[in-house]
């Protein structure tokens, strides 16, 4: 397997997200990767690592800040003829009919109408799309939507496929049934590509499907971990191979934070440069409430994952992290346990809760303190807003530091710990 | 389970396969009726207005009421020509907008300005110059008159194209450029569709605004100059003359003939096309109602005549262009280095553009002396007509935001008043005008104050249908649960009702002011026979320099109106809307 052709090779590869002014900040940190003939590989790890950034400079979308990208030994500077992409959001053009949205590809190739009518009809009847030629995207659920992605994908004979969180906008079933679709053409061999790239947060459906996973660690996103896959089709979830697999990575994924409470954060940045995730009061109280009554503080993630129907273990984890950052609960490997102070948080009803939520908010975040200690020394107790998300972008990226405040604020009402005007922008004390 | 549903959709296919005429059915005699009277009427039309003007002298316009069908289907069709030159403005100008940086530099201030500019005081310019190029023939007029109607309906929708291009959802674009297709096919396969529901919009608000200025910009007259061209409008200022006011009751069914069949045979199909290219609806979403949509969907003898057509549009759209395509490959440092020194060029060349224009306006003005004073002057007259617009819309409010909300509230009225509203605001109030001049005539009102109402007539409109549509979007769970809890009278108004349609009425209310600043333009100065009736203001300053064709003033008065304009929506009505979107959270 390893003496294969590459199909893909990426060599030391950067990506700076350029600032308005000051410096860079780094998206992706010396990238290596080969992608070999007859594989999938899957690209795992949390939202905002730049899984997508690394898809889409491959795909040739994006241009790198440094190194190399080949595809089939040609160095890429753009989209290239044979590379197919599947997109999160489906991206069909809601005017096109099922037809003539498989057919945009071979337009663009100008293929004459007739053979492009004939090869477009064959990939909707491949795919399992025949009868619903001149339905209107908006007609279709999102499943079926997802089969028209692929069967434009699919017609125009590539050789490469790049897929992007593909089945994350899905239903649990409706995902299940696609993938295995997939997996079926793939095995049978009756598709032209020669290998698939794919991006997920989700720890199974990797597992599932891929056979190799590029574990992706966060800021700046890197590949962390390397894991071969030799379990053979049609995998099965409850297979005891399976399940110790799944349970591997969860602990791969959380190990760089197994060292508590020294370490700051699993998650990009430190002090009031963490990226702070989008994970409300109302979900960190409910973890930790299922965590105390059903598990009696201690749990295996990837089972609480499956009895909360997460999705693969993604979302599960981030919140997880998020309570590990409040120090209410410490992740050791594969294991989750509330802390003393989670505990606390637990037995406490509406208002010992918001106090100890106040403590830990103030004590644990960052940001969350710089705010508060900023309006505790300013007379008239306010601050604009514009004042902190100026401090912040100098660790993030703009996206992720409206996101963060958004969090912090969110927070922050809840505790009490300080009050924010979104009309006028600004932190207040109440 | 698949299988099964497979087998539905093919039976339901076939039926419809079955059921779809190879024969001529009803449908199709009424679309070929409706496609034979376009053709007569173009005929018709095009005999008309290609004439000297030698012979438009001998041949003045009559008040016959056998003329007057012919007079609105000339000025139908002025309409027409405007709205596909705006098109092609739109399509062309709005693209190199969109696409060159360096062009966007200059066209977007350039129609943010045009846009509050009241397109009335071109008119002057416009004539002269057309004149000019067409010298003896009634084209020149002609088309001084479409560029007139042109000038008060292409600037939004340039602008709606533009910023379609540049919101462009980003998976879509992706897809595209990785798919490689060309510029020309992305063009017209997603950024014109995508552009579509918006432009539509456009249209209307266009169409509805500007049969006002195809009834003013027909009987023009620039100094000595006086051009009558055949149609509603000097069928309109032919019967004041002559104090006819069974003439202007003619006209005024006449205009509303015609706009009525031009939004059933032509809007209301095209919008109910348009409703596929919305983003993110669902099928059940869809409701806009057009007969004759249903009528050229169903019939066979059109698809044969739009067939050839459509096999055109595919051919063009297959066309291999030669060019090399950018967005396929990386940008070098070289090309990178090239397009600074060309930004710091085309800046340079701009800002010496403003400074020429800038200098030679002051001269300009100079010359025809203009002094401090006169601006100084024209500015008090201005402040008169802001205050006059300001009070109205605030009258118009206390009436209809009221009268609105009740219907909205009331689904069935809505069914039938939305659209009348609509009409009402299409209707080009000028019609109107005359029944107003005798009343204040017989009556010897103040013409500063009774002469005002008529700025407003055609443009309130705007706040109720806007009001109505805010109405009807505002959640009905809301609505339940102000019920629940008793919320009653005042407080139900300033709590519930009013914050939730703000960002619409803020819509209404500032184009009811635009409107209104362009009506002051002939409201604040109207004639019954021989009587000239004036108020004080801007608007009838810039039509008093155009009648004794002093184009300094009217540069001055336009200039300074202009200005009026655009500060109070730039400092007034968008930070108004700004607010009140963030408020509910409309974007």
């Amino acid at each position: 397997m390893a003496k294969q052709n590459p199909i893909v090779e990426v060599k030391n590869l950067n990506h700076n997200y350029r600032k308005g002014s000051g410096g860079d900040f780094l998206v992706l940190d010396n990238i290596n990767l080969t992608l070999y003939e007859d594989e999938i590989v899957c690209l795992l790890g949390r939202s905002g690592a730049g899984k997508s950034t690394l898809l889409r400079s491959i795909s040739g979308l994006i241009q790198p800040t440094e190194g190399s990208i080949t595809v089939q030994n040609l160095p890429v500077t753009g989209p290239r003829e044979g590379v197919a992409m599947v997109f999160q959001s489906f991206a069909l053009f809601p005017w096109l009919t099922v037809l003539e949205n498989v057919e945009i590809g071979l337009k663009a190739q100008y293929i004459a109408p007739e053979e492009r009518h004939r090869r477009a009809i064959n990939a909707i009847d491949l795919i399992g799309l025949d009868g619903y030629e001149s339905a209107f995207p908006r007609e279709l659920s999102g499943g079926m939507q997802q089969r028209v992605g692929l069967a434009r994908a699919l017609v125009i004979k590539p050789y490469l496929l790049l897929m992007d969180e593909p089945f994350s906008e899905l239903d649990v079933l409706t995902a299940e049934i696609l993938r295995a679709d997939l997996l079926d053409l793939w095995i049978e061999g009756r598709l032209t590509i020669k290998s698939i790239l794919m991006v997920t947060h989700n720890i199974e459906e990797a597992v599932l499907m891929a056979d190799r996973i590029l574990l992706f660690g966060s800021n700046p996103g890197h590949i962390k971990d390397e894991i071969k896959i030799s379990i053979p089709y049609p995998r099965n979830r409850l297979s005891p191979e399976f399940r110790s697999l799944v349970d591997d990575i969860y602990e791969k994924m959380t190990s760089q934070s197994t060292p508590l409470p020294s370490k700051d954060t699993v998650f990009p940045g430190t002090g009031i440069g963490i990226v702070l995730p989008n994970v409300s009061t109302n979900i960190l109280q409910g973890l930790v409430e299922t965590l105390d009554q059903n598990y009696h503080g201690q749990a295996d993630l990837p089972k609480l994952s499956e009895s909360l129907n997460a999705d693969g273990g993604g979302e599960i984890l981030q919140i997880a992290e998020t309570l590990q950052l409040f120090r209410f609960c410490e992740l050791d490997g594969a294991d989750i346990r509330l802390t003393k102070k989670g505990l606390e948080f637990a037995a406490g009803d509406i208002d010992q809760r918001k106090k100890l939520f106040k403590e830990h908010l103030n004590t644990y975040i960052p940001l969350a303190a710089r705010i508060r200690s900023i309006l505790d020394e300013r007379r008239d107790h306010i601050a604009p807003m514009s004042r902190f998300r100026d401090e912040i972008e100098d660790y993030m990226p703009e996206m992720s530091a409206e996101n963060t405040l958004k969090t912090v604020i969110g927070w922050a009402r809840y505790a009490e710990l300080f009050a924010y005007n979104e009309q006028t922008e600004k932190f207040y004390l109440e | 389970m698949r299988p099964t549903l497979n087998k539905i959709l093919k039976t339901r296919v076939s039926a419809f396969l079955k059921q779809s005429k190879f024969f001529p059915n009803s449908y199709d005699f009424i679309a070929l009726l409706l496609f034979m009277t376009l053709l007569a009427l173009i005929a018709i039309n095009a005999e008309s207005i290609h004439q000297p003007i030698a012979k438009l002298e001998t041949n003045p316009i009559t008040l016959s009421i056998y003329n007057l069908p012919r007079y609105a289907l000339n000025t139908t069709f002025r309409m027409f020509a405007a709205i596909i030159l705006s098109l092609i403005f739109t399509f062309t100008v709005a693209t190199l907008a969109a696409k060159s940086k360096r062009a966007e530099k200059l066209i977007i201030p350039a129609l943010d300005i045009l846009q509050s500019v009241p397109v009335l005081g071109f008119l002057t310019f416009t004539v002269t110059f057309f004149m000019g190029l067409f010298p003896g023939n009634q084209i020149g007029v002609e088309i001084a008159s479409i560029f007139a109607v042109f000038t008060a309906q292409a600037w939004n929708m340039a602008f709606s194209f533009y910023q379609s291009l540049r919101t462009v959802p980003q998976d879509l674009r992706e897809s595209s450029a990785q798919f490689r297709l060309n510029a020309w096919q992305k063009f017209w396969n997603l950024e014109v569709p995508f552009a579509i529901p918006g432009l539509v919009w456009n249209i209307m608000m266009s169409m509805s605004g500007s049969w006002f200025f195809v009834v003013a910009s027909e009987a023009i007259s620039v100094g000595n100059t006086q051009i009558s061209l055949p149609g509603i409008g000097s069928w309109l200022g032919l019967a004041i003359q002559q104090k006819d006011l069974a003439a202007v009751l003619w006209a005024t069914l006449a205009m509303a003939i015609v706009i009525i069949l031009y939004d059933q045979i032509i809007f209301r199909p095209i919008v109910a096309w348009s409703e596929r290219f919305n983003m993110g609806q669902t099928a059940s979403q869809l409701q806009a109602k057009s007969w004759v949509y249903t009528v050229i969907k169903k019939t066979s003898v059109l698809a044969m005549i739009t067939k050839p057509l459509k096999k055109l549009g595919n051919v063009l759209l297959d066309i291999k262009w030669p060019f090399k395509e950018k967005g396929f490959h990386y940008v070098s440092e070289q090309e990178i280095r090239t397009n600074k020194i060309l930004d710091i060029l085309w800046l340079t060349l701009l800002s010496l553009f403003v400074a020429c224009s800038l200098v030679f306006l002051i001269w300009y003005l100079h010359m025809g002396g203009i002094n401090a004073k006169a601006i100084i002057d024209v500015t008090v007259l201005g402040a008169i007509t802001l205050l006059r617009v300001m009070i109205l819309v605030l009258l118009a409010s206390l009436i209809w935001v009221p009268v609105g909300v009740l219907v909205g509230l009331r689904p069935s009225l809505v069914a039938w008043l939305q659209p009348v509203a609509q009409f009402l605001a299409a209707f080009p109030a000028n019609i109107l005008f005359p029944f107003a001049v005798v009343v204040i005539v017989k009556y010897k009102l103040n013409p500063d104050i009774w002469l005002s109402p008529l700025m407003i007539l055609g443009t309130q409109w705007y706040i109720f249908f806007n009001v109505i549509a805010g109405v009807s979007a505002f959640p009905n769970d809301l609505k339940e649960a102000a019920n629940i809890y008793q919320v009653r009278s005042w407080t139900w108004w300033r709590e519930v009702i009013l914050p939730g349609i703000l960002p619409y009425y803020i819509t209404g209310a500032l184009t009811a002011t635009g409107g209104s600043w362009n009506a002051s333009i002939i409201a604040e100065i109207v004639r019954w026979g021989n009587t000239t009736l004036q108020a004080h203001g801007l608007g009838a300053y810039i039509t008093t320099a155009t009648i004794a064709g002093e184009i300094h003033k009217v540069v001055l008065g336009v200039g300074i109106m202009s200005v009026f304009v655009i500060v109070i929506n730039k400092f007034f009505w968008r930070r108004l809307y700004t607010y009140s979107a963030n408020l509910t959270g409309l974007d």
